[in-house]
């Protein structure tokens, strides 16, 4: 399976979770140990290798904080 | 590895104003992949409207000009009719188009202007604070429609698309939604082709995209999305409602 690698640009994110709801692996969560400038908890990856690089996360990101690669 | 999605630049870097999980962004970002594209982003004037997308002139990447409530199509009218060759959009929301905008839309279809408007329909006023629009559906509560909208009082939802289909000068309308990863690249498709429509000049094409209010709706997000495909898909239903080109090639 390929794999991908997502990054976001987290201080832009307004934890809206639309990604995280549309992830096949699971693997998109709102990182709750932090706050970013918004006042939001950003979404994160951290099993990074589980990602298959299908960019369902920056398709459906309302504010294109997502950029998507993959192998 | 290499780059398979990433922030069009159709879009500007400045920070959308939206909610979060608005759909609106999702939009704005299949306009401004399509003028991409279509390499035309040097070449496209847009028209923003009032309501939640009044600072759409700020997030595209192209020229863009402000109208006054509902009369977008009047503006794109005159852009489009003094630069012929210039790819011209107007981008509005319900209450704009389907309200007090309803006889510029009508006519300017009527007319056959070849410019491509992109209908943002959430079946409620937004910015305003959640008041019901002609779109809000019956049984649908809203700030003016607390028990929800009363058929025998304020009628039915309008459905636009099917409307602007019976006239002559319109060549491609279509409805779609971006509630899904898969919908999203079916109304990009759709937005792509109304374009492409224009730039052959042939008449008038509007794509009306069902999208959601999580703040006016009083949902999260992924709430709002699965609250539209079980309620406002059956109301509006998906699909192509004229054609030009099909019935071209009859």
């Amino acid at each position: 399976m390929a794999s991908g690698k997502v990054t976001f640009r987290q201080e832009r994110c307004k934890g809206c979770s639309l990604c995280v709801s549309v992830c096949p692996a699971k693997i998109i969560f709102l990182d709750e140990s932090t706050t970013n400038i918004k006042g939001y908890h950003p979404a994160t990856v951290t099993e990074m290798d589980r990602c298959i690089g299908c960019a369902n996360c920056a398709r459906i990101c309302p504010d294109s904080i997502i950029t998507v690669e993959r192998n | 590895m290499a780059i398979v999605y990433q922030k069009s630049k159709g879009l500007t870097d400045v920070e959308l104003h939206y909610c979060p999980g608005c759909t609106h962004g999702i939009v704005h970002k299949l306009v401004a992949e399509t003028l991409e594209e279509l390499d035309v982003l040097g070449n496209t004037i847009g028209v923003a409207p009032v309501g939640c997308s009044v600072f759409a002139y700020k997030y595209f990447n192209c020229d863009m000009h402000e109208a006054a409530h509902g009369r977008a199509p009047a503006v794109a009218t005159g852009i489009k009719r003094v630069l012929p060759e210039h790819i011209v959009f107007t981008y509005q929301g319900d209450g704009d188009l389907a309200a007090i905008g309803t006889a510029e839309i009508v006519h300017a279809a009527m007319r056959g202007e070849k410019f491509t408007t992109i209908f943002i329909n959430n079946a409620i006023y937004g910015m305003t604070g959640g008041q019901m629009a002609p779109t809000t559906l019956v049984g649908q509560r809203a700030t003016t429609a607390p028990l929800g909208r009363d058929r025998e009082h304020y009628g039915s939802p309008i459905r636009m698309s099917e409307m602007l289909a019976t006239i002559d000068g319109a060549a491609y309308i279509e409805r779609v939604t971006v509630t899904t990863p898969a919908n999203i690249i079916k109304a990009k498709r759709a937005i792509k082709k109304a374009f492409q429509l224009q730039i052959a000049g042939k008449g008038f094409t509007m794509i009306e995209v069902l999208s959601t209010c999580p703040t006016n709706w009083g949902l999260t997000p992924v709430e709002a999305l699965e609250w539209l495909n079980n309620n406002m898909v059956p109301a509006f239903p998906l699909g192509v409602f004229r054609d030009i080109t099909a019935e071209e090639a009859k």
